[in-house]
Order: C-alpha cells, then structure tokens, then sequence
C-alpha cells in the first residue's frame, strides 16, 4: 500500500497569538510512560538517568532539560519526552508509547499565566509555579498536564481527542486577556 | 441638586443617560441613583408586594429600593442596584415592577389590600383547594409581585470565570482594609486588595475628614497608587467578594464592562473569580440601619450617613430642607457636613435626651419621628417630644439607628457573632472563619483612626502567622470620635389602621408582620424569617435583619442575645448564573471528543451522534438513500455480504504490565486471563462490588506479563477508576501497573466475509486463518508502520480491528474505506453496528445498565468457581439468581411486519395490562434487513424457560401493543460459523 501520511494532533489548529502571548503546538520526537514496578523506584531511577540523563521525576517535578525531559504525570508514573527510550528500562518499570496520545501545545509570552488562570484551579503564578514544576490538573473541564517550561512558558499536555476543544479554550482566554490589557 | 465645590465627580466630563427614556445629565463619576437625584428623581421603583413607591436609600450595594434594569433584548440586565451602577453615554436603563413606570403605576392598587396581605397570608389564603395552587394563585402571585424580569431570549453576553492565589486577601478598601494591604505589601506578601467600589476608599469617600492632614480620598488615593506600583499587589476595584469556602477559598464578582459603553466584544460582562488565601483580612465595613416608624419608606428618607455620602461624593444634596434623626453620635455628621455645604438644616431629631447640641441648626434631643406624610415624596414628618408634638415640612430625612458591623462572610461557616451592649450590634467573635480575621468597622472599630490601626494589627497577625517579618508601618493620624449610641428599633405608633413601620423595604415586611408571626408562635427567629419573608429578598436582610430580631425580641419578651440571628449564607450580593456558569454555555458545556478519522466522516456526510464526550458517526448517507434505516440496512447487508470498516478508536484501552497482571486480571474480571496464551484475546466480564455487571470488553495478552484491556467506550473512564481503586486499596501488594492507551491508537474495525482479503491488501505480511485465527492478536506492519492486530467481532462476522498510531488514523481510515467500496462495503456507523451485535445478541450498557448480574443475561457461568474476583461473594446473596430474575431473551413480533419499540413492558398474554402483572421490559431494538424482521432484545421473568412462548409486547408511550414469540437472544448463527470461518 502507499505510505500512510501522518498527521499532529493540533494539524490545522495552531499556531495562534494574541497580543503578547502565543500558542503553538510542540511535536516530541517520542513520548513514553514508565512506571518503575514495585520497590524499583531507585533501581528505575538510576537506569533512567544511564540511558537518558535525567533521574526520576518526583511528585510535581520535572527533571531533564529540553531534548530529554521526564515529567512526573501521576502516582509511581512520569512522561519521558523527547528521547527515545531503551527496551532494557523495560526490566525496572512498564513502559508505553504515548508518542501519539498527547497534545502537546506551549503557551508562551508576557501574561501566559494570566490566560491559564481563567482555565486551571491550581496556583501557577510565576513565583509559585517554577521552571521545572509540573501539575496533572484540570484545564476547563479537560484532564492535563502542565508544566512550566520556561521564563514565561509553560508545555500544555492534553489528550489528542480534545486539541480542538483544548485549543478553542485557550483561545478564548488569550483573547480575553489581551482585550482587558 | 448639585452643590457646587463638593464631591469626586469630574464636572469637566458631562455623561448623559436616560432613565424611563427620560435624559438624566450627571457626569464622570456618578452612579445612577446620584446622577438621578441631583437631578430631582425622589422615586426609584416599587416594592415588591404592595407596589409602593420606593426611593434611594443608601449608597451601596446593600441598597434594598433602587433597583432597575438596564439593556434590552437578550442583555436585559434586572435588579441592577442604582446605587453601584456607574453611568455612561448612552446608558439606558428602565424603573421595575411597575406599570406603567415606577412614577405612575397602577399596581400601587395593591397597597389597599393591604390589610389582607399580612405575614402568612398566602399560607392561609391558598391552602384550598389544593389543585388551584399551581394552576391559579402561584402564576397570579408570580405575576404581581416581583423584581425585574428577563428577556426571555437567550443571554448572549461573555462572561469569564477566573482563578487567584495570594497570601493575604484584603477584602474591603476603606480605611481598615488599604492599611491592612499596605502593611501586608510593604512587608513583600502577595496581596490582592478587593473592593466592589469603581475606586478605592470606602467609607472615605463618603465623609468629610481628614487623614495626617490630606482629605481622607486623597489620602486613599495616595496609599491606591502606592500599592499599585507594587509587583505583589493585585488591586481589584468593582470586585465584591461573596463568599468565604472551605480551605481559604473566597468567591469574588468582578463587573468588568458594566460600566462601559462600548467594550471590546473580547472583554466578559462580568468575571467570577476563585480566590485562594492563605490568610485574609474582612474589611467590609458596616452597614447603617434604619428605625421603624410609621411611614419610614418614603421617598426621600434615607439613611443619614447615604444623606451625608451623596453629597461628599457626588456634591448632591438630596433634599433643600432635610431632616436628620438619629439615636448615635455618627447621626450629627449628616446635619453638620449639610449644613456647611448651604444645606438648609430642618431639624436634628436625637431619640436620646441626654446629648449637648452641637451645631448651629435646630435641635430636638429626647426626639421621635412618629408618622411622616406625603404622596410619592416625603413632604412632611411627626415630631413627638416632650415638648408635644410638632410638624416639620422637609423633603429629605436622614435616618440612623445605627451601625451593624458587616460580618455576613464571617458566618459563611455557620460562624454566629455575639452581641455587644455598648455599640447595639452584633460583633465577630474568634475564629469563625479560619484564616479570615475581621479589622476596622466590621469588627466594631467605628473610628477612622481605630479603623486604621485595626487594619495594620490584623495584617501582622497574618504575616507572622505566614512565618513572614513585619514592618513598623504605623497608623496615620484621623479622626478618632467616640461612636455613642442608645438602642432605638421602633418608634410606638396606632396599632390600627393602614399605617406600617417597615423592617424589610425589599420584602415589604412591617414590624406588624414580625409581631404577627410571633403572636402565631412563629417565635424562633428562623421561623418568623420564613413566615414573613424578611431577610429573604436580595439584600438578604442587610438592612433589616437585627432590626427585625430586635423587633421578635419585644415581642416575645426576650432579649436581643436570647432571640439569635438568622444565618448569613453566600453569596453576599446577588451573583449572575451567566457569571457562575461562565465558559460553560452551548458547547462550552462539555469538551468535544473527536477520533482521528472525524474529519473522513464528515467529509462524507455522517450525522454524527455522541457517545459520552465522543462524536461518532450515526451512518454514512449514500446518493438516493432518503432515510436512515435505508442507509443502515445498506451498511448491514454489505458487512454481511462483504465487508465494512468503522471507528473503535473510543473503546477505553488499558495498558496493563508486571509480574502480577495476569493474577490482577483474575481479580477484576470474572473469569481467568492468567490462562490466557500470548496472542490471544478473550472476553471479559467484570462486576461492581455489589456483584452487578459493571462492564464488559475483551482483553488481548501480548506477552508474558503484558496485556491490553478494552472496555466499552462510556465506561472507559469508570473501569479505569475502579482498576486504580482496587490495585491501590485492596490488592496493594500485587506489582502490576496499568495506563490508558485509549488515545495512542486508532483503531478500526473491519468486519465481513472479506475482511481478510482487504487488510491483506494494506498488511506488509500476508494473514491467513491458520496464521491469525478467530481470537487471535499480534503485531503487524502496514507500510513499515507498527500496528497491532485482533481478531474479534462484534459483528458476529469473520472480523478484525487493526490498531496504528493515532497520527496515522486519518490516512488509514480513508484507505480502508476505499478498499472497502471496491470490495462492495464501505465505512458503517453505529446504526449498523448496532443491528448487527443485535442480530448476535451480544450486549451492550442498554442490558447492562447497573441492575443486571452475570445470571441475568445468560453469563452465570462466566463467574469462575476456581478463583474468587471482585462482587463474586456479593453475586451469589439471595435474589440475585433463580427463577424468579428477570433474564436477556430476544424477541421476534408474531407479525413479520410489525415494528417494535425500546422500553416496551411485557406481559403474559392471559394477563391484564397493570404495572403488577409487567414481566419484563424490552432494552434493544433494530431493523434485521438479514432476516427481514424487527429484533428485540429484552428481560423476561424466568426468561429463558418461555422461550418459544408468545407473549404480549405492550408500549404505552408510542401505543404499540402486538404480540412477540420468545426466543434465544442469538438470532444469527448461533453456532459461530460466520466469524471463525
């Protein structure tokens, strides 16, 4: 058969800017879920950080930098972003491929936190929500994950079914907060 | 009349609006009910039950009479309060309750009636006879009485819901509340300061003084701007916090365009805020209370300090010859800030006879007004003293009983504050809000300077409690008075007649109504509440609640402490459902679910029906197809004829790994996966706790230790839920961890007898049936894309679903479906689906709704004896099997040509048709255009003893009563042939 085209998941949806702040879709060259089995954590974290550099995220935290991140994304489970994955981590932990589960979108610019705060209820103000933490949390009425990424940015995931409806949210806040000034 | 030199408008910036289609001239700065009232405007609206006119009583948002509405069409905006309504160019805005305006209506014939309308009265009047309650008095009383009113259109506005965190919430910006945030600031905490105020200053704005030299809004002006400048500040002005909540959360409405002409259509009308504090500082302020006389609501009385504030704000004095009685000190301000302006001074009234006249104006201590007179307008008062009784002409009164510290938020939490003697009014008492501590007048400090120092002490208290170093920010000097006062709720008048002294302006309820509910035992403050309606009207009772108990008090022979306050509840102003809700209208409602080939489907035409959040396609129309059972019979023939493609990507996918997945399994389901071999899959039940079937689905191994699970697609999020439950609350030990992998794949299933030869023309490796038989799973490539492959059907035809990586949904899902078209099928929808798993008598949530177990549709056996699982112990109680259950049978009409109908009852036909003698009831319905007849699926007592037996099918709803034959649910190849072949 003819080869099979592939498709983001925010194709045709972004980019997108307001005044001061953008939204645009990120596309990791991999994403895997691993889930260091019973009393691993240390043995998954030490192999971790062997075959991609960055030790086990903790609750809330991401550890990495950008080319090779893991993001904790709930209870004994974290995201490793960007990197592939060696078969043999699969001995200290269950390993999936998420590559096409996500949505994955930066909002970035002066006010970024201004725009989440009409959707997210957990505090993400620059002070309190520093480069490097991460949330699983509700953004409007989806589940994500959120993660500040930088001085002004933060990496929205989200599942790939809601980018349309995940993009039009968004939006909407930018356009608020842009109108209020 | 304005009075030139006065007040903080910006007379170089003239505003024009119109009121009834009247033009009002005010300027920047004003409210409506300022600009109104300079204008001469003495009625505002009417009250609610008796229709009397009502003007302006006071200058905030506790205001209980001038209530308008604003807009027309779907922005009609009703009970919009006058007094916080800042004014605009082009402002319209409309009088309420009233026909035909608020000057002349003619609904005013209510208040003859008066005499009949007393407390209780509709619980008496309407008791008989029952049935005319909602047909007849209920729309009556509804229409009569009332508030503003909706369009009835759709409300179109924008409206935003907002979230904030900070160490310390300032709540109020008078004097208490900007000491507290500047102390707090100053010392580096993050502090939002929240006033409902268009400007910060409070109660400043409204008096004449000074503070460490500066006028007291000069002075506020200056600490605004300091805070302002300050990057851990977040100043929100028309910004009224309604509500203390659990964990130092606070609900806050901000009026964000209300007070614009022409905002952006980006800007909301209004946005709710969700703030979360650490610590927070209740710098509401006070409240002034009226006395009950008789005759105290007419236009032109008001409260002395709204009196005083409309001319030290707005430079409008409210009346030309204007009275003032009071029984506090604070009463005296009114006269004295009036009469230096040029204010012709009538009377000063002090219900106490021991106070030292101060001021060059008239006098009278040891005062009452009694009765006061005029038509539409206050003309004239009643003077009783112990000189006789006089006759004043005014045409403004300034009434103060004094001052009930705002304490609302801090009974949000059933908190009760406690009275105190020496100010006649309720105070906080500790603690009844965690986290939350009153300052200035809210917590009974009245003067300015007490007000301010109360602000800097209880900031401290929240930074050392944050663990955070306090600065030595010290109190400017200000006005320190002391704040007497005398108990002063009701000046005695003739019980008889048709003259009332009014508690509640917004409910119309007369100290009469009070007694009354207390002569009829309705003693309990909370009763009388209820059996009168005070306090129950927007304003909650702000300015008539401890006026009122202090009235039940006399009544009833107990003291004010004794006879208790009602309960304060959120949200302290009225909040917009449009606010509450906002984000969530049309389809904001819920977010939309698409799978990857959605786009495919629309392209050709599908209606699309939803399945929780998903949209999936209902069928796919072909040219000349005029209805939807043309299509679905089309598509069903063609998968039994050849082959069809749909979309399965919305079935739940659960990852699951480790050395105890499979013993996991064998817990949650009812039968073995331990046994299962790799690559194969199998069928799985699984129960609730309770033994009722929560869901079924099948599961694949694909290795040692690895398996993926699916569920079906509105319970993926439920079964995802109970497996956490279960691995994390009952069977901890086991090292087994799972994910959803639901949104990695897209996955199609492809069914009919040639399934098999279309995917052989996408799969990179041939598949024959020794290679990948029925049940069987694996891997496969397609084009050098991993993919997986299963055998199973829902279809009960020779069928597979094949998996990719969702990135390659939409490509994959156009190339089969083409394929399909050449091989003479095509793409299929739900409709389909569901008719072909009919025809199979395979289930889905319409049987297994919550009250079924495994012995009701036909799977007792399933329920493996050689292991325990989750809800086997509580399946096999009493009742939930034997004959007596109602069991999963199919159902064929009698009459090939009769069509059948979901929910239908069944019955025996020797029976009659009562809800007693019903047998069961029929869950699935669909056209077979295999077998050319309508199927059911259904519940019958004992079901599948009376197979073969007809029976009566009976819905009432669509009147379809016919006669059906019994049978075994699998109505299509009951031996399997079709999709093992």
């Amino acid at each position: 058969m003819a080869e099979l085209i592939a498709k983001t998941p925010c194709d045709g949806l972004l980019p997108i800017t307001s005044e001061t702040v953008s939204l645009t879709e990120l596309t990791p060259s991999a994403i895997t879920s691993f889930m260091p089995y019973k009393g691993r954590e240390k043995a998954a974290s030490t192999a971790l950080k062997k075959a991609c550099g960055m030790a086990l995220p903790g609750p809330n935290e991401a550890s990495g930098t950008e080319g090779a991140r893991a993001i904790w994304s709930g209870r004994g489970q974290c995201f490793i972003l960007d990197t592939g994955v060696p078969a043999d981590l699969a001995t200290e932990g269950a390993i999936t491929d998420q590559s096409d589960a996500w949505a994955v979108m930066q909002l970035a610019g002066a006010g970024a936190q201004d725009v989440l705060a009409r959707l997210v209820p957990v505090d993400l103000r620059l002070a309190a929500f520093k480069p490097g933490q991460t949330v699983r949390t509700e953004m409007q009425h989806m589940m994500a994950s959120i993660t500040r990424s930088g001085d002004t940015s933060f990496d929205i995931m989200v599942m790939r079914s809601f980018a349309k409806t995940a993009v039009h949210d968004l939006h909407e806040a930018m356009k608020s907060v842009a109108a209020r000034g | 009349m304005r009075i030139s030199n006065k007040g903080l408008i910006d007379r170089s910036t003239a505003v024009s609006f119109t009121f009834d289609g009247k033009t009002v001239d005010g300027f920047a700065g004003d409210t409506v009910a300022s600009a109104a009232l300079a204008q001469g405007r003495k009625v505002f609206g009417r009250s609610f039950k008796y229709h009397r006119p009502r003007g302006v009583m006071t200058t905030g948002s506790e205001e209980p009479n001038a209530l308008v509405t604003l807009h027309s069409g779907a922005a009609q905006d009703p009970n919009i309060r006058a007094t916080t309504q800042e004014i605009y160019e082009g402002l319209q805005v409309r009088g309420q309750n009233a026909w035909p305006s608020v000057d002349r209506d003619l609904m005013g014939v209510n208040d003859l009636f008066a005499p009949f309308f007393g407390a209780g009265f509709y619980y008496k009047t309407f008791m008989w006879p029952g049935a005319l309650w909602e047909k007849l008095w209920e729309p009556m009383i509804r229409r009569a009485a009332g508030l503003g009113a909706l369009s009835g259109e759709d409300d179109t506005s924008r409206n935003e819901k907002a979230y904030a965190f900070c160490d310390l919430l300032v709540i109020g910006a008078g004097p208490a509340g900007l000491m507290a945030a500047l102390t707090a600031a100053r010392a580096g905490a993050d502090v939002i300061l929240a006033d409902e105020d268009a400007r910060p200053g409070g109660r400043l704005l409204l008096e004449d003084e000074e503070i460490d030299g500066k006028p007291g809004h000069v002075w506020a002006a200056d600490i605004t701007a300091e805070l302002m400048g300050m990057d851990n500040v977040r100043v929100m002005t028309r910004t009224t916090v309604t509500g203390a909540f659990d964990q130092g959360t606070y609900g806050a409405l901000e009026r964000v365009t209300q007070h614009i002409a022409a905002p952006s259509d980006d800007m909301p009308l209004e946005c709710f805020w969700r703030i979360v504090a650490k610590r927070a500082v209740l710098a509401a302020g006070a409240l002034e209370r009226s006395v009950a006389f008789a005759n105290n609501d007419r236009p032109g009385i008001m409260m002395a300090g709204a009196v005083r504030g409309y001319l030290n704000r707005y430079g409008v004095a409210a009346g030309q010859k204007v009275a003032v009685f009071g029984n506090n000190d604070n009463a005296w301000k009114t006269a004295r800030d009036l009469q230096a302006a040029g204010v012709e001074i009538a009377a000063l009234i002090d219900s106490r006879s021991d106070v030292t006249p101060q001021g060059d104006f008239p006098v009278i201590t040891g005062g009452l007004v009694s009765d006061t007179r005029g038509r539409g307008a206050l003309k004239e008062i009643t003077v009783q003293s112990a000189s006789g009784e006089q006759k004043i002409a005014v045409d403004c009164l300034g009434v103060s009983g004094g001052w009930n510290p705002s304490v609302h938020m801090l009974c949000h939490m059933n908190g009760r504050p406690a009275w105190d003697e020496a100010t006649q009014s309720f105070l906080p008492v500790d603690n009844m809000v965690p986290g939350l501590a009153p300052a200035g007048a809210a917590a009974g400090h009245f003067s300015t300077q007490a007000a301010l120092e109360s602000g800097i002490n209880e900031a401290n208290q929240a930074l050392t409690d944050l663990g955070l170093n306090t600065t030595d920010t010290k109190a400017p000097q200000a006005e320190d008075g002391a704040y007497n006062i005398t108990g002063l709720w009701e000046v005695p008048h003739e019980s008889k007649g048709y003259k009332r002294a009014w508690l509640d302006f917004q409910n119309d309820v007369s100290t009469k109504d009070v007694r009354l509910a207390a002569k009829e035992n309705y003693a309990s403050v909370e009763h009388m509440k209820r059996y009168t309606t005070q306090g129950m009207a927007p304003d909650q009772g702000k300015n008539s609640n401890v006026n009122a108990l202090a009235i039940l008090a006399d009544a009833t022979g107990r003291d004010i402490p004794t006879t208790g306050t009602t309960t304060f509840r959120p949200p302290y102003v009225p909040v917009s459902l449009a606010a509450l809700g906002a984000g969530a209208r049309g389809k904001g409602f819920a977010p939309e679910r698409f799978v990857t080939s959605h786009q495919a489907t629309v392209d050709r035409n599908a209606p699309m029906i939803e399945a929780g959040l998903w949209y999936r396609p209902s069928y796919y129309p072909r040219p000349g197809e005029k209805t939807w059972l043309e299509s679905c019979n089309r598509e069903v023939i063609s998968i039994r004829n050849a082959v069809g493609v749909t979309d399965v990507s919305t079935l739940g996918k659960i990852d699951i790994q480790g050395p105890d997945a499979g013993a996991f399994l064998d817990f949650v389901y009812t039968n073995m996966f331990s046994t299962l071999k790799v690559g194969r899959v199998r069928y799985g039940l699984m129960l609730r706790e309770d033994g009722h079937v929560m869901d079924d689905g099948t599961t694949a191994r694909l290795g040692e230790n690895h398996y993926v699970t699916t569920t079906t697609t509105a319970a993926a999020g439920q079964v995802m839920k109970h497996m956490e439950f279960v691995h994390q609350a009952l069977c901890p030990d086991m090292d087994v961890r799972f994910i959803s992998v639901t949104e990695q794949w897209a996955q199609f299933a492809v069914a009919g007898p040639k399934s098999r030869e279309l995917l052989n023309t996408v799969l990179d490796d041939k598949i024959d049936n020794d290679s990948w038989p029925f049940m069987a799973c694996g891997d496969v490539t397609l084009s050098g894309v991993k993919g997986r492959l299963f055998r199973i059907s829902f279809s009960g035809e020779h069928a597979y679903e094949i998996a990719v990586p969702s990135r390659y949904g939409d490509a994959l899902f156009r190339d089969l479906v083409s394929r399909a078209e050449v091989l003479g099928g095509g793409a299929y929808g739900m409709e389909a689906l569901n008719v072909l798993r009919i025809e199979k008598g395979f289930i889905t949530h319409a049987e297994i709704h919550g009250r079924v177990t495994a012995f009701d549709i036909g799977m007792g056996r399933m329920v493996s004896g050689k292991k325990d699982c989750i809800g086997k112990t509580a399946s096999e109680r009493p009742g939930l099997h034997g004959d007596h259950r109602e069991q999963m049978v199919g159902l064929k009409p009698v009459d090939a040509g009769q069509n059948l109908s979901n929910g239908a009852h069944l019955f025996f036909a020797d029976d009659d048709i009562t809800a007693d003698n019903s047998r069961g009831y029929v869950t699935s319905v669909g056209y077979s255009p295999t077998l050319d007849t309508y199927l059911a699926l259904g519940f019958l007592e004992n079901g599948p003893a009376h197979y073969g037996k007809k029976i009566r099918f009976k819905d009432h709803l669509r009147g379809i009563d016919t006669m059906v034959e019994v049978c075994n649910p699998v109505f299509l190849d009951p031996e399997g042939g079709r999709s093992r072949g």
